[in-house]
């Protein structure tokens, strides 16, 4: 691999002094994307971002022009854009350096985003804990508002566009789009039926888009520089730009690093970026994409970091919350702690996410403690069937698919913890 | 139900009239409402849940079902310091089940519970999204990160 240095968008801003507009125009050609968006059709910004290759950084990994594009043009009631800003995947901790070091970047993607949709509206859906992110956006939104980049009649263009800072309040599920578009009516985060699917009915009913933060960030330098340039950031066709990998657990460097998508094996981001395991332990599992991401183990790391990549062996890039697990820690309790997290987080309304998820916990708790029988590991693998594909939104699946890997790939850990009666490590 | 006298201040109301023309449905503010509430009172008693659904023109069990779904809202009094640990898989790998433990060591109690003089309050948390800093914790609206237990007894000793 080369360790020369690529082109990165963000990393090199993630400073406390970048967060001010006058930074932001000053040294990073703040809201000429915008401007540039005005003088273009709102098709063509679509048009534009769909050439740019750039897919959804939240999880799904959808191109994010194709889903601005379903928005209908003529619609009687508004529309909104909203930022899914509810970072909570466990591993995940990019949207969060953007916000409270580079939040005009996340302004400008917006406006772009809601005139591109027609949307005179939007909200930043931002997770309860992250309080001090949510004044830091606030005081740029007020910066904006001051400067004529948000209000009425943008910068003379005719545009308005209203943005609010929602902040949530401790719900894992409110990161699901739906969820999240109820939490913001102001009622509790359950994930809704689909369809209608929000571009038709969203937000207080109107069609309404949901991006993530990286995701909207990405969009002022695809009008800046134009979608093919930011295509050609990526390494493989339909991946444009860079990515920000958030790399944890047991390496010597963790924090996150921003590559090109597709553009670095899971081996290259542990030991030439991330330093190796700590400790220089042996490498024993990784969870590639946050704890929704099925494990991969120690040799299967030769992946691309990139949604097909590792969709093809099974897993997913999700969030790309790179989560290392060294020998140190056993696998079974790891594997506990996360069914305990997808427990606690069900909203309850689908009966196999509710009692599936307490179960596979009970279970997994029972053989950490050596109290296990031989028959458990199927009885995982059958709860965990039972759910998947059997929910109304994903977490779910994003439950019952760690599992059922943790158990298939690291079946004589759990073997040895039901074996010898107690957890080996 | 109908209150004579208002027990969230004025600014409590300042703040909720500035919000309003931000949203095209007066229920939307229900969470931002609790959160101000919250900020206010330091919990959220029954009669402040109501005041919230009489002031949003809601059945108060509206608002408590809202307010119940979600784990920042504390529906009973808490310590003046809430400490809410990470334990998940980043912070547990980087060692977050020692400084609960030495926390509950130090202050006799277990997870979920306020320490008798009302000082602590200690809390088992989900991901803080400070995964590459872990271990981490908030404490009140505060995250501290990057911790083991000499930074953590260090952040004890500087608290009132």
């Amino acid at each position: 691999m080369s360790s020369e240095k690529s082109t990165t968008l963000f990393i090199q801003h993630f400073q406390p002094e970048c967060r001010f507009l006058h930074y932001y125009l000053k040294e990073m050609e703040g809201y000429q994307g915008l401007k540039k968006a005005f003088g273009m059709s709102p098709s063509e910004v679509i048009e534009e971002v769909k050439s740019s290759q750039l897919r959804g950084r939240g999880g799904a990994g959808f191109p994010t022009g194709m889903k601005w594009g379903f928005i209908p043009k003529q619609s009687s009631v508004p529309k909104y854009l909203v930022c899914n800003a509810d970072e909570s995947e466990p591993g995940t901790f990019k949207d969060r350096d953007l916000m409270r070091y580079t939040p005009h970047l996340l302004l400008e993607g917006m406006l772009i985003g809601a005139y591109a949709i027609g949307a005179r509206s939007g909200y930043i859906y931002i997770r309860g804990e992250y309080a001090r992110e949510a004044v830091l956006l606030q005081e740029a939104i007020e910066e904006a508002y001051a400067a004529r980049y948000l209000g009425s009649n943008i910068q003379g263009s005719g545009f308005d566009f209203e943005l609010t800072v929602h902040r949530g309040a401790g719900a894992y599920i409110c990161g699901e789009e739906t969820a999240l578009l109820n939490s913001l009516e102001g009622k509790r985060g359950e994930p809704r039926v689909k369809p209608p699917f929000p571009a038709q009915a969203g937000a207080f009913g109107g069609p309404t888009i949901v991006n993530n933060v990286e995701t909207l960030a990405c969009v002022p330098f695809i009008l800046r520089r134009g979608g093919p340039w930011f295509a050609q950031l990526g390494k493989l066709e339909k991946s444009g730009g860079t990515r920000l990998f958030c790399l944890s657990g047991h390496v010597k460097k963790p924090g996150l690093y921003e590559l090109p998508a597709a553009g670095v094996t899971l081996r290259e981001l542990i030991y030439t970026y991330g330093g190796g395991i700590l400790n220089d332990r042996k490498l024993k599992a990784v969870i590639p994409g946050g704890s929704s991401a099925p494990v991969l183990t120690a040799e299967e790391i030769d992946v691309v970091l990139d949604v097909e990549p590792l969709m093809k062996i099974g897993s997913m890039l999700g969030s790309a919350g790179v989560v290392v697990v060294s020998e140190d820690y056993c696998v079974v309790k790891l594997i506990q702690r996360i069914a305990k997290f997808y427990a606690h987080e069900s909203c309850g309304q689908c009966t196999p996410c509710r009692e599936g998820c307490r179960w596979m916990e009970e279970v997994l708790e029972r053989i950490e403690h050596g109290k296990g029988r031989t028959q458990d590991l199927n009885l995982l693998l059958q709860i965990a069937d039972n759910i998947q594909g059997k929910t109304l939104c994903a977490l779910g699946d994003a439950a019952a698919g760690p599992v059922a890997s943790f158990v298939k790939k690291f079946q004589s850990d759990f073997e040895a913890h039901i074996r010898g009666g107690k957890c080996p490590n | 139900m109908k209150q004579d006298k208002k027990l969230l201040s004025q600014k409590f109301y300042d703040a909720m009239k500035k919000l309003e023309p931000r949203y095209p449905k007066k229920v939307a503010l229900l969470l931002p409402a609790l959160h101000e509430a919250q900020q206010e009172r330091g919990w959220l008693p029954p009669e402040i849940l109501d005041e919230i659904a009489s002031y949003l023109e809601i059945h108060p069990a509206q608002v408590r079902e809202v307010a119940s779904f979600y784990t920042m809202y504390d529906l009973e009094p808490v310590g003046k310091y809430h400490f809410k640990f990470c334990t998940n898989i980043a912070c547990a790998l980087r060692g977050a089940d020692a400084l609960l433990e030495h926390c509950q060591k130090k202050w006799g109690i277990v997870c979920g519970e306020t320490t008798s003089d009302q000082r602590f309050t200690l809390r088992e948390e989900e991901c803080l999204g400070a995964c590459g800093t872990a271990p981490a914790l908030m404490m009140n609206q505060q995250y501290y990160e990057g911790l083991d237990i000499a930074k953590l007894d260090a952040l004890l000793e500087s608290l009132e």
